[in-house]
């Protein structure tokens, strides 16, 4: 009875052409987006400006792209993974233990030379670069292998990494903030190409990439149907086995990437404290983005747009000047308020709680 | 995979060469059962070789132990001190609550103890001889003073300030100590205060968003530890600026990095947080042993070091 009144007060609010644009998916996180700039601007009026500095683009809206790499990155390789109807809470950890290795391998030891310091690599990077992304690989195909093979649930599955995966990455780093000193490292997470920051590259690469593999193949099909239901997938011919270890896999993949990211731009290496929450953060972006939990139809865009959401909302933070005691507070009323707009029938209720009122 | 490997040998061998060292020369000297907290950081490594250096150039006979930040792993060797009748006990305690039990087998067994670097809350405080540690509120008024004493421009000075971990006890008392001081000089403001968790990635983020706020109205930076001063030194190159002249920075602990920035220029002064707590251990237990008394809390010796001394002090840094 409820759900024939439920779509009339959204007609008496919005004009005609606006309704259907709300209507699509896409709509939410933008518009959370907009606001939160908008509100960004209000409060500093530099927000919006943007400079050329030593030959690059430097201002607010580039740190805010910049900074959100790592999590668009990591948001973009768990999408696939909950719509399959599981989770991958070792993100965090995978982003340590792959800075850890990079930094290490790299490391760079400080010589002074005649007054003049001068700073070596220790294994060429690529291949130690190529290693740290191995071993985010390999993160992520244990983690598959638990989920797929094992039959884990896959919370359970990826919390033992989560926990482990710290423990790792304080040994290759022995308890230590690793400093690395070797300058063409330093590309990866604070180097320009054309104006832009390099990171945001690399996450354009692996977004496009895996936009091609699912709206090109029947990959993103495949991956729906297992979250959808995994036993009518089989049936019909999946090897939902396989495709759970890929997701997985490529999970794990990107949370390497970020890793190098983070390490790379801060040029050092903390176990302790690289990627911390970010599964979290990963999570919210995934669902800010307009992803169901629940598995099945999922958009990566969505997710990249979720990802630059808490960014500009942290930055918000920084540049309000909120009180750190606060933040969190601040924070979450925040993700609250968005979560409730994107709710149907929140919203719903809210317009004909409204539309009664003057009367 | 390789590395880790190998990491996991140099941690074993850490632990051997740490059980055996206990075990040498036994000749009528003072014996001190140490129980370190573990190996969390590299000042935490370095309070480790300042404590067994320091005994064995005060003659003492070092029994020490490594709890791997385990409260029951610390109250474990403390009992096994206890049974072996060393002269002293000394140790970092992981967490504040719950020694009230094996202190007071220690009182019994007539053994004194004494806690470094942290403290610990019990009713009664006679279950301790004394506390020898960092004073995070006069860490925090160094830097000020420093920043009173050092600062050249005229007019207004705006500060922004790169706040610890919220809630934990050095960045209360280091954000306390410094307002304090600079409160004397009303031109001197903080106008924007934030937090960066101690660490270099978080540091950098906070300072990219005060720097595209405030612009060049920013005269002063002060970090609560060295690693977020780092990160904000990053930030501040990245913005076009020279950290350390068009902002003077000030941080504490004085970690080899910030050494590293002050001889490149880039960090102005570090007041030191100083693990060497070793040699002031030794004494307290001589002092113990030959019945003196001493007072409830002994503060660590700590330095200022500024940018002109920092190449200098470089080669004298154990951490």
């Amino acid at each position: 009875m409820k759900a024939e009144t439920m779509p009339q007060p959204a007609r008496f609010a919005l004009p005609a052409p606006l309704q259907g644009l709300t209507r699509r998916r896409l709509f939410w996180p933008c518009a959370t987006l907009a606001l939160l700039l908008i509100i960004n601007g209000a409060f500093n009026p530099n927000f919006f400006s943007i400079t050329v500095k030593n030959g690059h683009l430097y201002g607010a809206l580039i740190d805010i792209l910049n900074r959100a790499a790592p999590l668009m990155l990591v948001a973009v390789g768990m999408t696939p993974v909950i719509a399959t109807r599981g989770i991958d809470i070792s993100v965090g950890a995978v982003v340590a233990i792959c800075g850890a290795v990079a930094a290490s391998l790299i490391g760079g030891t400080l010589i002074i030379q005649n007054g003049t310091p001068v700073y070596v690599s220790q294994t060429p990077m690529v291949l130690a670069l190529l290693i740290a992304l191995g071993a985010g690989l390999l993160c992520g195909l244990w983690n598959g292998a638990l989920v797929a093979g094992a039959g884990m649930q896959p919370i359970v599955a990826t919390l033992i990494l989560m926990v482990a995966g710290r423990g790792v990455a304080q040994l290759i780093t022995e308890g230590q903030i690793i400093t690395v000193y070797y300058e063409p490292f330093f590309i990866i997470g604070n180097g320009f190409l054309f104006g832009l920051p390099v990171s945001l590259y690399i996450v354009a690469a692996v977004a496009l990439l895996m936009l091609l593999l699912v709206h090109r193949t029947a990959l993103g099909l495949f991956i729906e149907a297992v979250g959808i239901n995994p036993v009518a997938a089989r049936f019909a011919g999946l090897n939902a086995r396989r495709i759970l270890i890929m997701v997985y896999a490529f999970c794990g993949l990107c949370a390497a990437i970020a890793g190098l990211i983070v390490a790379s731009n801060v040029k050092s290496a903390d176990g302790n404290n690289a990627g911390l929450l970010m599964e979290l953060d990963a999570i919210l972006a995934v669902t800010l983005g307009g992803t169901s939990l629940a598995g099945g139809r999922f958009s990566l865009a969505g997710s990249l747009i979720g990802a630059l959401i808490i960014q500009s909302l942290t930055y918000a933070i920084y540049s309000l000047g909120v009180p750190p005691e606060i933040n969190m507070v601040v924070k979450s009323v925040v993700v609250l308020t968005v979560c409730l707009m994107q709710s149907d029938s929140f919203r719903a209720t809210l317009l004909q709680h409204l539309r009664r009122e003057p009367r | 995979m390789s590395i880790s490997r190998r990491c996991v040998l140099t941690l074993a061998g850490g632990l051997l060469l740490a059980a055996t060292a206990g075990v040498q020369a036994a000749d009528k000297k003072i014996t001190l059962g140490f129980a370190q907290v573990g190996a969390e950081s590299e000042w935490r490594t370095a309070n480790t070789q300042s404590i067994k250096q320091s005994a064995k150039e005060a003659g003492i006979t070092l029994k020490f132990s490594d709890a791997q930040q385990k409260q029951e792993n610390q109250i474990k060797a403390i009992r096994s001190y206890i049974a072996q009748k060393v002269d002293v006990i000394a140790f970092s305690p992981v967490v504040e609550s719950g020694w009230e039990t094996v202190l007071q087998e220690a009182k019994a067994a007539k053994i004194p103890v004494i806690l470094t670097d942290r403290a610990v809350s019990v009713k009664d405080d006679s279950l301790y001889v004394t506390f020898i540690g960092s004073d995070f509120v006069e860490e925090g008024r160094r830097a000020g003073k420093w920043l009173l004493d050092n600062y050249k421009g005229q007019g207004d000075v705006n500060i922004v300030e790169l706040q610890g971990t919220v809630g934990s006890a050095p960045a209360i008392d280091r954000k306390n100590g410094f307002e304090e001081v600079i409160k004397a000089q009303p031109r001197f403001k903080i106008i924007r205060s934030q937090t960066g968790d101690f660490t270099r990635a978080k540091g950098k983020e906070v300072m990219e968003a005060f720097l595209k706020a405030e612009g060049k109205k920013i005269n002063v930076l002060y970090a609560h530890n060295d690693d977020m001063a780092i990160g904000a030194i990053q930030a501040i190159e990245e913005a076009g600026l020279k950290p350390g002249k068009d902002i003077i920075i000030i941080s504490i602990d004085a970690v080899k990095g910030a050494f590293e920035a002050m001889i490149a220029g880039k960090l102005n002064v570090t007041v030191e947080c100083n693990p060497q707590l070793g040699p002031q251990l030794m004494e307290a237990a001589k002092a113990v042993v030959a019945g003196k008394q001493l007072p409830k809390r002994i503060v660590t010796k700590e330095g200022v070091f500024p940018m002109e001394v920092a190449a200098k002090e470089f080669p004298n840094r154990k951490y």
